[in-house]
This record gives C-alpha cells, structure tokens and sequence, in this order.
C-alpha cells in the first residue's frame, strides 16, 4: 500500500541477516521469542513477564530506601498512599495508552492523541458553558475524539500516507484548533458532575479508576472476543498477507485510530475535569510519548502485530512510580528526567530480543547453535 | 527520478506564492529586511532541519533535538558564566552532541530498538540534564555573544544577513556537499531506499547509521549554540518541540520520511515556509495566533497527498512486483 509497507515486506525476505537494518529491525520477534533466527530465544519467558518483573524491581527497591512508600490508608472515606497515588495519576496515560496499543498492533502510531485531548477538553468547556447536560457533553467531546481519530485513519488507510506524517498533521494543527474553540483563552467552568468522575471516589475508590477498567473491560472484549483484535494484529503483522486473506485492512485501520482518539478524548475529559478549566496549549502535553513508550515498555513493537492491553496498563505503571518514587525517596525533582531515562532506557535494552541474545551468548550455551 | 523532484517544485512554488501574496497584501513585505528577519528568526530550525534530513533520508527519525538545543543553550550559558569562552564551550558540546548521536546510533543498529524509542529516551534524558544544570533562565554575557549578535552584512535595500543566517547558510553548504558528493551521502541514500539491498550491495550499514546519527547530533549542537547566540540567552525549557518543527519542514521540503528520496535544500525552503506563515500572520496583525499552526497543519497535508500522489506511481508498480512473489 505505501513504499514503507513495501520495503519492510521486503526486509523480511527471507535470508535476512537477523541484525537487519533499522526498519525491519526486530520484526520477527515482536512477540514472544523471535525464534527464526535468534536461537536462544526458542525456550522463551512469557511476554508479559519483563514488564512485570521491570515494575517490580522498582517497587522493591524504593521500598527499600522509602518503607513508607507501601503504606495505605483511608482519609475521608478515600483510599490514599503513594501506590494509589501512582495508578491515580497514571489513568489519563492509561486511557490515552491503550487506544495507543491498538494503534500500534496495525504497525502504526498516532502522534496526534496530546492534541485530541486538548480538542476534547475544549469542546467539553464550551459545551459546559452552555448549559448542557454531562451525558451529552460526554458524548460530544468523545465523538470529537472520534471524529480525529478517523481523520487520521483515513488518512493512513485511504491516502496509504505512513502513520508519523499523517498524524502529525493534527498533532500540530488541532492545538490551533483547541485555541481556536477556546477563543484563545483559558476557560474555567464548575461542574459537579465531573468533578466526581475526575477526582471522587466511589466507595473508598476513585472513580477515574473505574473509567480506566471500564474501557479496558471494552478494549478487552472487543479484541479478544470478537474477531477485530485479531484482524488488527493480522494487519500490523502482514499488510500483504491480511489484505489477500480477505480481510477488510482498510477498514481495520480506520477503527484502530477511531478506538485512539476515543480513548484520548476520555483521557481529556478526565484532566480536565480534574484542572476545572482547559488550556489548549498545555493540557495533554507530551502524552502521546508517554504513551508511546508506556505501549514499548509493556513489550509491543512498533513493528506491530501484537496488541498487549495488560502491559501496556503496567508500562504506564512503571513510567508513573518512576516519577512518583523519585520525589518520595529524595533524590532532587531535577534529576527526576534523567533518572527515568536512564531506567527506562535499561528496560528497554533488557528487553531487546538482542540483547537478550547476547546474554544468552555470554551465560547460556545450553543451545549450541 | 525526475518526478521525485516534483515536490521540491512544489515547495519552491509555494513558498514564492506566500512570498508574492504577502508582498501584495501588504506594504514594506517585498523588502530585503523581511528577508534578512526571515533567515534570522528561522536559522536554528532550519540548522536542526538539515540534520534530520540526513537521519530521514536513512529512514530513521530523531526526536532529541529540541532538547538537545535547550541543552546545549543551558549548558553553554553555564559554562561561560564559569569563565569559559563561548567558542571553547561549544566545541566542547560538538564533541558531546557527535558522541551522543553516535551511541544513540549505535543502540538502534546493534539492539534493533525503533530510532523513535531511543531518541525518544534521549529527548527525555537531555532535556532532564537541562533542569538539573539549572531550573532559571541564565544570560550569556561575553564580548564574543555581543560581537556574534552585533554582526551584520548588508544586503542591497535596507536588509541585512546577521551572523545567525550565516551560520545556516554555511552549514546548508556542508550539508549539500556530504549528502551529494561524498560516499557517506550516498550510502545514506541507499540505506534510506532499501537496507537489505544496500548491505548486499556492500554498504557498510551500521557504520553509516552511527554516522548519521552523529552527524545530526554536530547540526542539533549547532542550532543551539546558533540559538543561544541569537537570544544571549540559556533556559532550560527552550526549544521544547523544535524536533516536530524541524521535521515538518524536512517533510515540507519534499523528502520522503520512508527514506531515500529528497534533497537538502528542500528543507531550507520547508523552514522558510512555516517562517513565512509566521511573518505574514504577524503583518496581519488582526488574524489570531492560532492560524500559524492551523495552517501549517494544513500545508502539511497538501504536501504530503502531492507526494503522495506523485510516487504513488512508482510505489504502485513496486507493490504490484511484491503481490506476485
């Protein structure tokens, strides 16, 4: 469909070095074990194990210098403690990272979904300013979100324009458009209702988590128990070979960004019923990266073909207790980027199919080529 | 191969469209000065623009140059306020940015980790390392930053080109001359249309990746001294988003983000444009800021589809060949 699609394919010819070049790189082992050609990788660890383990080690050693960090209590009928804190504040990355997954199960990307949070968020102000009711309001903005998403579907999928660029254009266009619905201002509104959606709790529990749940239930359903999830893994994994099994790509690839730019305007929605006002300039800043590598980081390729709901849910884990247990253990907020990145860049090396071939080359020996 | 170029026609003929509109709609446009601001204001993205030619053209992406900017501005205000010499500061922070890039590099080549990812993780590293230099904005006061923003040729008219738009144009210079007359430039090219070929046909692939990356790494170094010249200036959130700036216009200016297809001068243009947009927006005086990024969102579009449209045709017989394998 488009000359990328066309040089990966053929990247993957066979007798491919496994040390191809950057744009087929790592195809075959997107998932579990990438057996072609690294050896080492047959008796495989299950995918999901290395995000896990990677939140765990975290856990555990900030718990080891901060022991109050595992603490939890109850004030004023809610949960608090830092381990709340950390999945609390990793909801609207956690909303924007699953449409995100999807996405990237087509071999995709959308760089647009900071931008389509800050269109959701002021098409959300200017319809609480009129009066409307929460449910309609709720539908508006999200149908905003979907109304981006398939702009940028069609773009990927009817003009064939490769996925960066295409989405690009409304990453740096819809913050234009966001100021433009907000007259370029800055509009604050109160509302009840979603205060509660945003920062109230149901029980002891805040409600934001069951948004997260609930779409995650959905994403869920829609994937696994319906014949979508893998039409979509199908697509990222062979355009080619999907196309000429029958499948309807297009189509696929158009409900992938849709699903994308829902999630995101969900996302909006909840930061800016949080903030109380919505500031198209600064409102979802820099989410679509956090939620690109929150996706890497949960074990899915930009390759595509995969579509990992779970890890992805605990890559955004990871990204959030990086930056929460950085503050709590006292290392000074400034170096609270470098860490991260050092981290992060550490688990994403670990995870590499080659590097992980290497070691297996360095220890193992137990398969001889 | 002839109607590769087509798209940087097309940016040519926009950006004289823009030009020839502006000078129509409204007085003392068509003038040397709006030229002159117009090479001034922009030098820096276009500077960053010419190393992510490079980095597109091999089919990689690099999104570390924003911070790379803040960081070099940062870090070069730091220095001098240490009692460094700027000049000296800088070549510090070339070698620093060439080593940066090469092992940012050599992690894409050797562990097959997508080049979004790892410059990605370096954006966020480098723009760390700007906040732990210093979280206050620091002047740059030095003879040599006075000299460097009171230089000036001028041009006939009442224009001038200012030591910002010299250092583009000497970098363009070095850019066109390593992407089209040196081995390291074709091997970029091939790389960019179809690796696996290229590696059969001998080209030493991980070698010229490193360098491409490197490479980039001197410009996006460049740009930030070129900026923190420019503005005397160092904060450490300068410069956040330059990267997608610098992107589009290398997109503007016709090269193909697959890799392989373009030309360096095309980004200069692709700069310039969204310069223009700018420039005219301000002229204006009465249509709302928010235009710029409406309406380079949406030159953006039509310039992708245009290219679209012109190697669909050649794309097309490519995936015809691959259907019948």
């Amino acid at each position: 469909m488009t000359e990328q699609r066309t040089s990966e394919a053929r990247t993957e010819a066979p007798g491919t070095a496994p040390a191809s070049g950057q744009k087929g790189a790592g195809r075959p082992s997107a998932g579990q074990g990438g057996a072609s050609s690294l050896q080492p990788e047959r008796r495989g660890v299950p995918q999901f194990v290395w995000p896990i383990l990677a939140l765990a080690t975290i856990l555990v050693i900030v718990g080891l210098i901060e022991p109050a960090f595992f603490s939890i209590r109850i004030v004023e009928g809610r949960l608090y403690g830092s381990l709340i804190d950390i999945v609390y504040r990793g909801t609207p990355i956690m909303l924007i990272a699953l449409g995100m997954a999807v996405v990237i199960g087509t071999r995709g990307i959308d760089l647009s979904v900071g931008s389509v949070v800050a269109i959701a968020s002021a098409v959300m102000a200017h319809y609480i300013h009129e009066g409307m009711n929460p449910g309609l309001v709720i539908a508006i903005s999200v149908a905003a979100g979907l109304a981006c998403g398939l702009w940028n579907g069609f773009l990927v999928s009817a003009l064939g324009i490769q996925p960066i660029i295409a989405t690009l254009i409304l990453m740096v266009a819809g913050r234009g458009m966001a100021l433009m619905i907000n007259g370029g201002r800055i509009p604050t509104f109160r509302s009840d209702f979603f205060s509660f959606i945003s920062s109230g709790s149901i029980w002891v529990i805040p409600t934001r988590l069951f948004v997260v749940a609930g779409v995650a239930v959905i994403l869920w359903a829609v994937l696994r128990r319906t014949a979508y999830g893998l039409f979509v893994e199908s697509v990222g994994a062979n355009p080619s070979a999907a196309r000429l099994t029958g499948i309807a790509t297009r189509t696929v690839t158009l409900g992938a960004y849709g699903i994308a730019g829902m999630c995101a305007a969900l996302a909006g929605l909840i930061i800016t019923g949080d903030t109380r006002s919505s500031d198209a300039v600064n409102v979802g800043m820099w989410s679509e990266l956090d939620a690109i590598l929150a996706v890497v980081l949960g074990g899915g390729s930009l390759n595509g073909g995969r579509i990992y709901l779970g890890t992805t849910l605990i890559g955004v884990l990871i990204i959030q207790s990086l930056t929460t247990s950085i503050l709590m253990t006292g290392v000074p907020p400034e170096y609270n980027l470098v860490v991260k990145a050092v981290v992060i860049l550490f688990v994403l090396l670990v995870q590499a199919p080659a590097a992980r071939a290497y070691l297996s080359i360095l220890f193992g020996r137990r398969r001889a080529p | 191969m002839k109607e590769r170029r087509l798209p940087l026609l097309a940016t040519i003929v926009v950006f004289a469209l823009l030009w020839a509109g502006g000078g129509f709609a409204y007085d003392h446009f068509f003038t040397t000065r709006v030229l002159g601001n117009l090479l001034t204001d922009n030098a820096f993205i276009i500077i960053a623009g010419l190393g992510m030619t490079f980095v597109i053209l091999s089919g990689g992406i690099d999104l570390s140059v924003g911070s790379m900017i803040g960081f070099v501005g940062i870090a070069t205000a730091s220095l001098v306020a240490h009692g460094w010499h700027p000049l000296a500061a800088v070549a510090v922070l070339l070698v620093l940015g060439f080593v940066l890039g090469a092992v940012m590099g050599w992690i894409i080549d050797a562990f097959e980790i997508q080049p979004f990812i790892v410059t990605l993780t370096a954006m966020f590293m480098l723009r760390g390392l700007c906040f732990v230099i210093s979280l206050d904005s620091i002047p740059i006061k030095h003879p040599f930053v006075t000299a460097f923003s009171d230089l000036q040729i001028a041009l006939p008219g009442d224009g001038w080109l200012s030591a910002p738009a010299l250092v583009m144009l000497t970098m363009l210079v070095l850019a066109m001359v390593l992407a089209h007359l040196t081995r390291f430039g074709a091997n970029v090219y091939a790389i960019g249309g179809d690796a696996t070929s290229a590696r059969l046909l001998g080209v030493p692939v991980r070698r010229t990746v490193v360098g491409v990356y490197a490479l980039n790494g001197v410009f996006a170094v460049m740009a930030g001294a070129t900026y923190a010249f420019y503005t005397s200036s160092g904060y450490p959130l300068a410069a956040t988003g330059v990267e997608m700036d610098a992107i589009a216009s290398v997109v503007i200016g016709g090269t193909l983000l697959t890799g392989g297809v373009g030309l360096v001068i095309g980004t200069v243009f692709g700069g310039l444009i969204q310069g223009l947009i700018q420039t005219i927006i301000i002229f204006d005086g009465s249509l709302d800021s928010w235009w710029i990024r409406i309406v380079i969102g949406g030159l953006l579009f039509v310039f992708i589809v245009l290219q679209k449209g012109i190697t669909g045709s050649v794309t097309a017989f490519g995936s015809q060949a691959e259907g019948q394998r």
